[in-house]
């Protein structure tokens, strides 16, 4: 009926041709949704259901769940040994981008403003260059070049916790300059006026209006830098090096980190179990492997989550 | 409190570009005084020299001299902060801070600048600047909302009353009033006439109505053509201005015959 009404419309009938389109694109725009979401939701389901193997395994070999790989390290364990975890290597992982935010915030943050306050001329732009190459420098790059700058400093082959900070730092200081950029272009002029208008000096105008305004925004863009470094593999491996052994002094000796506790424990392959009378899993190595994989999503959503409530809690109030 | 202004010989320039020439001209204290002018003829780039906002541009400057009570605010030991603590400003669109709750919007200004404030003080501050304003009735039970939620003329009545909340000597205003409705319109023009006798008043229009309603002096500017400075070319009693003014330039805009 509708279709009857739509033709002998006065204002003239909508053309077969533009009906035809509407239906072609709405199905090309479901159609590209679709596929865009199939590779997520598979890898989704892969690295739940293979990571919850190891939680299945316990000290026994027997078939219960449980959280041991939580609470363990590598340390005593090889071969097919059910146990062995990624203790440290969490606390390896939130070390080291911690570190790494702490370096490169400051920096980044410091360097927008510069950029959108007071930035003229040729070293505006020049910082802005840079800022543009260092986006794509390559992450092993990034991890060899901080291997060589403590090697200088401190001496050949440091490997610590806080080489890899630096070396994420590298990676992460572009990220947060252009999100922080973004969001104080953003912050309306008229907002820097008016607080100048109450005789606010500029330095305060900018941390107490210009960057509150844009807090939320600022949140969210550390955050994706953080989400960018947390599973960076390369640079980790040549910097920070690899250990069994939970550390947590990023000044002292090797630490793991769960990007590279993946690597090494897949590299390891199936172990042989020989000996019957001792509890021996074959394919650990890969459970292993699997399991800290979805610990490193699970952080990474954390974050998220985190960043979220954070920039809820900062944004601008609206609605009466 | 309210102090006079006088300008002498006052040139503002963008970089090189002479924006507004040669401005001399007196304003009372507790006064209200006018300023109109056709579009781009400079009437709130020299309002701006006023409390030294020009000067946030870059490369923006200004030569002559404005006296505020014989001070001149472009001596070189003035500091342009402590100028806008004694002249402040009301803009043509309003501005709240979207992050700060009605309250916090008015005190921002003290608040920002003496950092925290007991209590008492600061809902006492709140209270007689609302009042002020003309604002506290409609919003003395939603304190704590954000000042985005007020309607248009409201939002405009916070902004004056976060302006009056720093305890200025002179108001400006540029244009108040061109992005609100009548009804708002005529609840800023009562609450200018309550403010003269706390301030003195610099209000820039496109209204010439309202510059004959709400002001004792009034100031017409104008341009001679498309790059040239702005000039003013006379200033009077507003009635004069508008009944009697010596200039053809200024009776041709009054009456609408202009351009």
């Amino acid at each position: 009926m509708a279709t009857q009404t739509m033709t002998s419309s006065p204002l003239g009938e909508l053309s077969r041709r533009r009906k035809f389109t509407n239906v072609g694109m709405t199905v090309m725009i479901y159609g590209a949704f679709a596929v865009a979401l199939i590779p997520l939701v598979w890898l989704s389901v892969t690295v739940v259901t293979r990571g919850l193997d190891r939680f299945m395994v316990d000290s026994n070999g027997d078939h219960v769940f449980n959280l041991e790989f939580l609470q363990q390290s590598m340390r005593g364990v090889f071969g097919g040994m059910p146990e062995g975890g990624i203790y440290h290597a969490i606390a390896g992982t939130l070390a080291i981008t911690l570190a790494a935010t702490v370096i490169s915030v400051p920096i980044g943050l410091l360097t927008a403003v510069y950029l959108v306050e007071y930035g003229t001329g040729w070293l505006k732009r020049s910082v802005t260059f840079f800022v543009d190459v260092m986006t794509g420098i390559p992450s092993i790059v990034a991890g060899l070049f901080a291997y060589a700058m403590f090697a200088i400093i401190v001496g050949p082959g440091t490997k610590l916790g806080v080489v890899g900070a630096v070396a994420l730092s590298v990676l992460m200081v572009p990220v947060v300059v252009r999100a922080t950029e973004e969001m104080l272009k953003l912050v309306p002029n008229e907002l820097r006026e008016a607080s100048y208008a109450l005789g606010v000096p500029r330095w305060l105008t900018i941390i107490k209006i210009v960057m509150r305004t844009a807090a939320a925004g600022i949140t969210t863009g550390i955050t994706l830098a953080i989400a960018r470094v947390i599973g960076e593999t390369a640079p980790l491996l040549i910097a920070v090096g690899v250990t069994d052994a939970y550390n947590l002094n990023l000044f002292d000796g090797r630490m793991m980190t769960l990007p590279v506790y993946i690597v090494s424990e897949w590299r390891k392959g199936d172990q042989p179990c020989n000996n019957p009378d001792i509890p021996c899993v074959p394919e650990i190595t890969e459970y292993r492997a699997w399991a800290a994989a979805l610990v490193l999503i699970l952080i990474v959503m954390a974050l998220n989550l985190i960043a979220r409530l954070i920039s809820k809690y900062f944004s601008p109030k609206t609605g009466r | 409190m309210a102090k006079r202004i006088d300008v002498n010989n006052l040139n503002v320039y963008y970089s090189n570009f002479l924006a507004v020439e040669d401005v001399s001209l007196a304003i009372e204290p507790n006064s209200v005084t006018a300023l109109i002018g056709p579009s781009g003829c400079g009437k709130s780039t020299f309002l701006r020299t006023l409390n030294r906002m020009h000067e946030v541009i870059p490369g923006a400057r200004v030569e002559g001299e404005v006296l505020m009570d014989g001070t001149n605010l472009y001596d070189s030991s003035v500091d342009p902060v402590a100028v806008r603590r004694h002249v402040g400003m009301v803009f043509q669109r309003p501005n709240p801070f979207p992050t700060m709750s009605i309250a916090e919007n008015v005190i921002a200004g003290v608040k920002l600048n003496r950092g925290r404030m007991s209590k008492p003080d600061a809902e006492e501050l709140v209270e007689t600047s609302l009042r002020g304003a003309n604002l506290w009735d409609e919003v003395k039970d939603r304190l704590d909302k954000p000042g985005s939620s007020l309607s248009g003329g409201q939002q405009q009545r916070l902004c004056i009353a976060r302006a009056i909340a720093i305890k200025p000597d002179v108001l400006l205003m540029d244009e108040p009033c061109s992005a609100l409705d009548p009804i708002s319109t005529l609840a800023i023009e009562d609450l200018i006439q309550d403010l003269k006798e706390s301030y003195t008043i610099v209000i820039v229009t496109h209204n010439m109505q309202q510059a004959a309603r709400v002001s004792e002096k009034t100031g017409f500017f104008n341009i001679a053509g498309t790059g040239m400075p702005g000039k003013l070319i006379e200033m009077d009693d507003t009635t004069t201005i508008f009944s009697a003014p010596s200039e053809k330039a200024t009776e041709d805009y009054i009456s609408g015959r202009f351009g």
